[in-house]
Order: C-alpha cells, then structure tokens, then sequence
C-alpha cells in the first residue's frame, strides 16, 4: 500500500519546455508518445507547442495544440526487449531474457504484429503501467513456406511473383521458384520478402 | 565528442558580411552605435516574455530581452538616432525559429513614425540582400479579413473560440481569451499562406506592446511587424514616450503576469524617469539577426546559422 501512496501523490509531469520527440504524456487518459513538437510564437504574443501525438493504444496519429509553459502528466510507459514465448490461442506471452519475468499480451496490444512473431524471437514490448500495450517485431525475421502453389524449376530470373503462406499464417509475395518448406527473410516494416535463407 | 560549430564556414562569413553592411549602412545614414549592458536590475514585465534571472555575487541581475529599455534611456539623455548589434535572451523559446539566446538588430529614428521607420527598414533590408526585394503591407485588421474573412473588429469571442476549434484542430480555444486567439490564428493558420517581404502594421491596441496608440484610431497601436514567407523578423513601434502611459501598462502587465501565475517584475523606474525627463518623438525597431540570415540564405532552421547550441 506504501508503494501504491508514493506512486499516486508522486504522479510526474512535464511542461511543453521539456517536448522532444519520444517523450511519452498522457492525453484524455490514454498514453501517447511525442513524434514531432513545433514552437510556435507569433511576434510578442501567446506561444504555442504544435505536437503530433501517436496514441499507443490506437497507433493513431493526431495532432494538437498547447499554450507554451502547460504541464502534462507524464505517461508510465517502457520500451522494452523481450523474447516471445507463444500464443495459447488468447495471449500472446513474452519474457524479459534478464529477469524471466512473463507478459501476457492480447490482441490489442499485438495488432498486425502476430504475422511476424515466432518462437524465440525478441521484440519490443511496450509496457504502460506495467502491461503490454503495444508489440514491435524485429525489423528482420526468418519463416517457412507453409503453403504455396507448385514451383516453376529453373525459373529464377523472371520477375513473377505467386502468394505463399508463412508458417505464422502471414501471406507475403514471393518469387515463383519457391516451394513449401524454405525459409525466407522477411522485412516486418513492409511486408516483404526480402531473400530465400539457406538452411 | 562533437565539438565542431553547426553553422557553414560560408553561413559565418556571411553574418560577417553582414554586420559589416549594417554598420556601414547606419554610419552613413548619421546613426551612432551603442553598446548597452546584456544584464540590468530590471527587466520587461510582458506576460508573454520569460527573463533568464542571473546570480552575480549577491545581486540577482536579468538578462535582457532587448536592448530597448537602456537604449531609450541613451535617447532621452539626447544620443541622436542609435543602432546596436548584440544579442538577447528569452527562457524557454526553442525551436526552428527560436533559440532562447539570439542576435538583434535594434535602432532608434529620432523624429520617425513607424512608417518612416517601415521605409528604411525596406531600404536595409535591400541593401543586405543585394538584389531588389519586394514588400507588400497590410494592416492587422485587413489581414484577418483577407486570409480568413474574420472582422476582429466586430466578432464575439465565443464566436473566434469557434473559429480556432475549427481551423486548428486539437486546439483548446476555450481555455484562450481574445487576443491570444488572434495570436493562434496568426501564427497557426495566417502565417503559413504569407509569401515574400510583407509588413503586419496597425496591431490591436490590446497588443501595444510599447507602442503609441494611433492619433487617429484609438483602436490600433502604431506597432508594425515584418515577415518573410510567414517568419516574423522584425518588430517596430512608434514609441510610446508618455511616462504616466508606460507606467499603466507595466501595472497592466504586471496584473497579466499575476494572473498567469508568474512572478511580478519589478518596475523599471529609471525608464519611467527618463522617459518623465523627456524623450523626443521616435520609432524603434528590433530585426532577429539570426532569422535574417537565414532568409538571407535559405536556410530551415536558427541551427545553421549559430556557431554553438546548447
């Protein structure tokens, strides 16, 4: 309970002097994080920071206007690396490689992300008061074929591409001469495929 | 460990160039350079300016945000017509256009309106940039009228809440009173659309500053303000030089900044002497230096035309 006082009475704050890029406030109860902050100050008048605001919940973008010298509460968010476990169907479960500590996150939290998490793999897991709210997948990852038409042999320099489906359910285009069974180098930021890996 | 200037060699060599052409151009034009103290006892009271306070021994001094009150006193003791290059501070503005310690260019015309001020600012602003330059001017009032059919003359303030919540969205119009509506209009939404050299000039009264009301129309101040595609680079009064006006309005700030929850300044009580002794009809400009290079060289942000930043 001491513990709980200390972190209710002691509730941080910035003012719009401290906005940078990256700084996590609490906007209409929900945490965001700072991506661009403008000052804006007409001649002598009133100044103002012009902030656009990702919602971590959401994702969305949004923007938004303070009177310069305003405070923000501060939003209780981390970043963190943590290794994904798997899936039970509801949660998604991470560790921290460090302490073992677990978080279970759902689908909210996850979003698009679960195309790309495989067992093993380290993301980034964004924590807000303690639990999951947001999942980042590593830039690079590497899955299998786990279905995809019939590969044309030989047929490596023609620029065709067919629809393949990776062994976590995503469906990304790849080069025809693919079969079931390879590995491929995915860029998560895109969608793309990136190269075969040779096992 | 990154210790190399921001700015170009060129960009420094040019703000080289450049002092030397405004001294040059002053010189012959009969104005005296002066050079007055970056610390006073004293500061601007205006709501809207934060003093950096500087501890020297046991006084407790401010680092001025214009020259202007000292170089008045240097009016009122009979310089003649003044100029000073140097720089001033102001807490807590950052960004692309703002650093809180930057370079001013202010002089002082003994026997100008702000509109023969307005001329020769055109004509040094030419002669810096060595090519031919346009200037257009508008009034305040006529500028809200043109970019967004607001008569600011005539609307309510609910009713420019309304405007702002429309035109600036994520904006909180409602915790805003008139005047600094008109400040988010003009530098959220008017700004952005200015093109090229354009004068702002006959200012709101509620925005005087310390300029003259206007002889003619007690509802504007004789303060004008110059742009460059939307970026304020100077701003310019005839000077108010009634000791009992300029004392209400340090009350009047004073008031504001309480209201604000900000400290009271002290009174500068030797401006108000000097201005009681006597100081001639004038008009004062202040031109941000560092902005006008940037212009001068096409530059995005203040960064490129400092040496060192913080």
């Amino acid at each position: 309970m001491i513990g709980f006082f200390l972190s209710a009475t002691t509730m941080a704050s910035y003012s719009t002097n401290e906005f940078r890029g990256g700084l996590k406030i609490m906007l209409d109860g929900d945490p965001c994080s700072i991506i661009e902050n403008e000052f804006v100050k007409p001649g002598k008048g009133q100044a103002f920071n012009r902030v656009k605001i990702r919602n971590l919940k959401t994702g969305r973008v949004l923007d938004k206007t303070f009177k310069s010298g305003e405070s923000v509460e501060a939003a209780d968010v981390i970043v963190t690396e943590m290794q994904y476990l798997y899936n039970d169907g509801e949660f998604w479960h991470f560790m921290d490689p460090e302490s073992y500590e677990q978080q279970a996150a759902d689908a909210n939290a996850v979003g698009d992300a679960h195309l790309w998490l495989k067992a093993q793999d380290s993301c980034e897991v964004t924590l807000y008061n303690g639990s999951p709210i947001a999942v980042t997948p590593p830039n690079f990852v590497e899955l299998e074929i786990t279905d995809t038409d019939p590969g044309l042999k030989g047929d490596t320099a023609q620029g065709g591409t067919k629809p393949a489906t990776l062994e976590t359910g995503a469906v990304v285009k790849v080069p025809l001469f693919l079969e079931i069974g390879e590995q491929l180098r995915i860029d998560t930021r895109s969608g793309e495929y990136m190269s075969r890996v040779k096992k | 460990m990154s210790w190399q200037p921001r700015a170009e060699l060129s960009v420094i060599r040019e703000r080289a160039r450049v002092y030397r052409q405004i001294r040059t151009f002053f010189n012959t034009r009969g104005c005296l350079e002066v050079d007055t103290p970056l610390l006073m006892p004293t500061t601007n009271s205006d709501v809207n300016i934060a003093s950096s306070e500087v501890l020297c021994g046991d006084r407790r001094l401010y680092l001025q945000t214009s020259p202007e009150f000292a170089m008045k006193r240097l009016l009122a003791a009979g310089s003649g017509s003044i100029f000073q290059i140097g720089h001033a501070f102001r807490e807590g503005e950052r960004g692309r256009l703002h650093n809180p310690e930057f370079s001013l260019l202010e002089w002082y015309r003994v026997g100008y309106d702000y509109r023969q001020l307005m001329d020769e600012m055109e004509l040094l602003i030419t002669t810096l940039s060595l090519r031919q330059c346009e200037f257009s001017r508008v009034s305040y009032r006529a500028l809200f009228r043109q970019a967004l059919s607001l008569d600011i003359d005539e609307i309510a303030l609910e009713e420019l809440r309304a405007e702002c919540a429309r035109l600036v969205p994520g904006s909180d119009p409602a915790e805003l009173d008139f005047d600094q509506c008109l400040d988010l209009l003009l530098g959220m939404v008017i700004a952005p659309t200015m093109r090229g050299y354009q004068f702002v000039y006959d200012y709101p009264v509620s925005q005087a500053a310390l300029a003259r009301v206007n002889a003619h129309d007690a509802s504007v101040a004789e303060r004008f303000e110059l742009f460059f595609d939307g970026i304020e680079l100077a701003n310019g009064f005839s000077e108010l030089t009634d000791a009992a006006q300029q004392r209400v309005r340090f009350e009047a700030d004073n008031r504001a900044r309480e209201r604000n929850g900000l400290p009271r300044h002290a009174i500068d009580e030797q401006l108000l002497a000097a201005l009681q002794a006597g100081l001639e009809d004038c008009a004062g400009v202040a031109l941000g230096l560092d902005r006008l290079l940037m212009v001068l060289l096409d530059l995005e942000s203040i960064d490129q035309v400092l040496t060192f930043r913080d």
